[in-house]
């Protein structure tokens, strides 16, 4: 009589509570990429080895996320955007060094760690949004991220927050590339230059450019495929006619997005088969896909909106160091004032 | 009273764990950044937010009283409809609204593009309307959105006390304005306050919405310093600082809220009184705008991009899953925190009805408040590191993995309770104030005993206050996100993160469909609320509360007993 509502009650804490049943053949992926980009990969890893994938799509407060579980944590795999937030884990010491002929061969030296404990995934480059209308083809051929300070862009720019990781990576770059009171002299004219204040997302830059609000700007590549695919509409379809993606001849920024496997990984070998299989071709034919960005492989084929961009020619600030020198970028950013 | 009290502070106890967290990280010192802080982002981050919080606080002052006195004092066409309309802004998150409004009001969107081919322009520059990211456009978007919090509470005052002055006021002459100034306004002073306070919280915490129009205000600035300037240490200790400031602005706030002050002699509703034709059409007008604003038109903006996606797509096909999970996490949170607020604010209460009026319930209730006050996702880190720090000593030796509390669904549940606290705690404390002290001591001198009095006469008293409550907490629940993308299960999306997935890359209309179903899941708690107002009419009736004092002291008179 007693036992059944205590029973009921355990039953429900242990629904609530960690308390999970093991599988079979498991992988515990933790994610800053949105779902619907790495299901498909997923979904694919799964009907290639019978191998489970649990996900968790998780923002700001990955690191923290595993650094407050520590050694409990069920996570295998830790995957994120941008070059700074995979440092991150690697300088918290929340990754470990993983050894896999696979994955030497398929990336590039500069896009893993020598010792594993980071791999490249793809990478994006961010590019020059000019109008088609109001800028000639040659002039936006020979665009760099250094015109855009030019007086001749007066009122002419947009870009979203100075701060957000996209930007402040790319202010890293140039920061590397030109010293700092160079890149204090350069916000400042940038933000001299500006339409409307630094706000928005990415693609606000092309549907303002399409509205007249400015004629350049900067934003990522993968932004172009997807509104030009119609995979959002027509309407959006029309944002991405109206610019030309210019990849700066001079020095194009890459950023990258990318794997470690966790330092307490529960299921280490699923861990890196799961990696090996996310540099494989077929893996790496759906990344491009699926979201436009550029292969890690080099015999990966580019998708035919993004080889349409251009020769990318990357940028030589080699990514570790950009990925150190971003908080002082973004200090910088702050001292001129670049948001307000 | 004692164990009262020990049960109040141990519901009290999770609140301070997130703050408890993040003071090892904000004591360890953030190098050189404060000067930088102060020098170049702090100035203008509270500036703005001041800026953004005294304009978001003037609209929904005016919007939130204005439209409660005149539903509650007027006869007026559409009167019925905006009583139950006027919630719903409710439904929708703010960052959804600004999404929204962007896409509208853009030069590319369909109000300029209209806008144009009736003028015959094609310059998208040519017709100078205000931009949507700036100051004044987050005021605006937050404002319209966040103004039934005002409107809910300053309601529930006009309702439920001073019918008989409102008589008064009206039989010596007085009309309109100076009703409304001289009377309503004072008579509903601590209801406005705390519903103004909730949206004030609310738009202090925004990150969303800010961020994406281009404002950046001090949560903002936590933000960036913990994920751009690399610094948690440096984003704790802004965040501390920030939680101070208001936990002494809601101490000042109360000041001048003594109890008692408010108590209403007579508890009656007013009667309406009709509105001749230009001032009926102004009423109508002035409570169809905020609907429109705050709801109708950034729901057809939804409802437009959730069509084209079902159109081309089909629905999600985990759409059930989500629906679910953000419907069970919500609702088990919204019975915990009741049931905690329910607690505390009795235990206030009983304090202060006590023969030597004591202040600990109260300090209690006030502390309790207090998760409101973090910014989410700060909260949200905080909690985390407080989780695992629990797994840990729960554990030692490291014998469950994976950990039984961090990234569970208790966590989340326990999260959402801990941020939304203070709004059943604040409710209950208002509802309380108007409820006569001489009810509890009539009871009492009748024979009731504590528990006697909870649940027989307060728990009766307090059920509208305690259903409009319930509906906050629920809908704040579902629309939580930084806490939920951060320590729920694997394999677990709600309706919010699934809507932020898409958002985060930057194609917010695919989230459209999640963003719907969030607003449509809060439609029907909404309604019945507002048709419920008309069927537990208790604290409107004059007297009751003293009769069932009186019943409740008799045994076996209060309710016939079977056989």
């Amino acid at each position: 009589m007693f036992l059944r509502p205590f029973c009921a009650v355990l039953g429900g804490l242990s629904l609530l509570l960690g308390a999970q049943l093991a599988q079979a053949a498991e992988v515990n992926l933790y994610t800053t990429r949105e779902p619907a980009l790495v299901k498909p990969l997923l979904d694919r890893f799964t009907e290639q080895t019978g191998t489970v994938v649990n996900t968790v799509f998780v923002q700001g407060g990955l690191a923290e996320r595993l650094a407050a579980e520590g050694a409990r944590s069920p996570a295998d795999v830790a995957m994120v955007v941008d070059v700074g937030n995979l440092m991150e884990l690697v300088d918290r010491n929340l990754s470990q060094p993983v050894e896999s002929a696979a994955l030497s061969a398929a990336v590039p030296a500069g896009l893993r760690a020598p010792d594993g404990r980071w791999f490249a995934l793809s990478t994006r480059a961010r590019a020059i949004y000019a109008s088609r209308e109001r800028i000639s083809e040659a002039d936006a051929a020979r665009l760099t991220y250094e015109d855009l300070a030019d007086p001749r862009f007066k009122g002419r720019v947009c870009i979203r927050s100075g701060q957000h990781p996209y930007n402040t990576a790319l202010f890293s770059f140039l920061l590397v590339k030109h010293g700092e009171s160079w890149l204090r002299d350069y916000l400042t004219a940038l933000k001299g230059n500006l339409a409307r204040r630094a706000s928005g997302g990415d693609r606000e830059v092309a549907r303002d450019i399409l509205a007249g609000l400015c004629d350049v700007g900067v934003a990522n590549t993968y932004y172009v495929g997807l509104m030009l695919s119609g995979r959002g509409g027509d309407e959006q379809r029309r944002w991405g006619q109206a610019i030309r993606t210019v990849l700066p001849a001079s020095g194009t920024m890459v950023n990258l997005s990318g794997a470690v496997v966790a330092r307490h990984a529960p299921n280490r070998a699923e861990a890196v088969k799961l990696l090996e299989f996310l540099v494989s071709p077929e893996a790496q034919q759906l990344y491009a896909e699926a979201n436009f960005e550029y292969p890690v492989r080099p015999d990966a084929a580019l998708h035919p909106i993004v080889a349409g961009f251009g020769t990318l020619a990357v940028g030589d600030v080699p990514l570790p160091e950009i990925a150190a020198q971003r908080v002082r970028a973004s200090r910088i950013v702050d001292e001129v004032g670049f948001d307000q | 009273m004692k164990l009262l009290r020990v049960l109040a502070a141990l519901c009290v106890i999770p609140v301070a764990l997130p703050v408890l967290a993040l003071l090892p990280a904000a004591a360890a010192g953030s190098g050189d950044l404060w000067p930088h802080l102060l020098r170049f982002v702090l100035p203008q981050a509270l500036l703005e937010s001041i800026l953004l919080l005294a304009g978001v606080g003037m609209l929904v002052v005016t919007v939130g009283a204005g439209c409660a006195w005149l539903v509650s004092c007027y006869r007026f066409p559409g009167r019925k409809l905006f009583t139950g309309a006027l919630m719903l802004p409710l439904a929708l998150p703010t960052y959804v609204a600004a999404y929204a409004w962007l896409d509208v009001l853009h030069p590319a969107g369909p109000v300029q593009m209209a806008l144009r081919r009736a003028l015959g322009i094609t310059d998208p520059r040519a017709i100078p309307l205000p931009e949507i990211r700036s100051l004044g456009g987050c005021v605006m978007v937050m404002g319209m959105v966040l103004f039934p919090y005002v409107y809910l509470a300053a309601r529930a005052a006009f309702q439920t006390q001073g019918a008989d002055a409102l008589r008064a006021g009206r039989s010596a002459g007085a009309g309109g304005w100076l009703l409304f100034r001289r009377i309503g306004l004072p008579m509903a002073r601590p209801a406005i306050a705390a519903g103004t306070a909730l949206a004030l919280l609310e738009t202090l915490n925004d990150v969303g919405a800010s961020e994406f129009l281009g404002v950046r205000t001090l949560t903002v600035s936590v933000y960036v310093t913990w994920i751009t300037r690399s610094s948690l240490e440096g984003a704790a200790q802004i965040a501390l600082l920030l939680l101070l400031l208001v936990g002494v602005v809601m101490l000042l706030e109360r000041q001048g809220h003594r109890p008692g002050a408010h108590e209403a002699a007579h508890p009656a509703r007013p009667e309406l009184q009709p509105l001749k034709l230009p001032a009926a059409l102004a009423a109508t007008l002035f409570c169809a705008v905020p609907v429109l604003l705050g709801f109708v038109i950034p729901v057809a903006y939804l409802v437009w991009a959730a069509w084209q996606r079902i159109a081309q797509f089909g629905l999600p096909p985990d759409l059930g899953q989500w629906i679910g999970n953000s419907a069970f996490l919500a609702g088990l949170a919204t019975l915990l925190a009741l049931g905690c607020a329910l607690l505390l604010a009795f235990t206030a209460r009983r304090d202060r009805t006590a023969a030597e009026p004591g202040r600990a319930g109260v300090m209690l209730l006030r502390f309790g408040m207090l998760g409101y006050a973090l910014p989410g996702g700060v909260a949200a880190v905080g909690l985390i590191i407080a989780f695992g720090g629990i797994d840990a000593a729960l554990d030692p030796l490291g014998h469950w993995a994976p950990p039984l509390l961090s990234g569970s669904l208790a966590a989340v549940v326990l999260a959402y309770a801990i941020r939304f606290l203070a709004i059943p705690a604040g409710g209950l404390e208002a509802a309380y104030a108007r409820l006569r002290r001489e009810v509890d001591w009539s009871a009492c001198a009748a024979g009731a005993g504590e528990a006697r009095l909870f649940w027989r006469i307060h728990l009766p008293l307090l059920l509208p206050a305690l259903s409009a409550a319930a509906l906050l907490l629920f809908l704040d629940a579902m629309k939580e996100l930084p806490a939920t993308l951060l320590l729920r299960p694997l394999n677990t999306e709600t309706l919010a993160t699934a809507l932020y997935a898409e958002a985060a890359r930057g194609t917010y209309e695919n989230g459209a469909i999640a963003a719907l179903m969030l607003v449509l899941i809060g439609l029907p708690p909404i309604l019945l609320l507002a048709m419920a107002r008309r069927f537990f009419p208790a604290e409107a009736q004059p007297g009751r509360g003293l009769r069932m004092a009186l019943a409740a002291g008799l045994p076996g008179m209060a309710r016939p007993r079977k056989p």
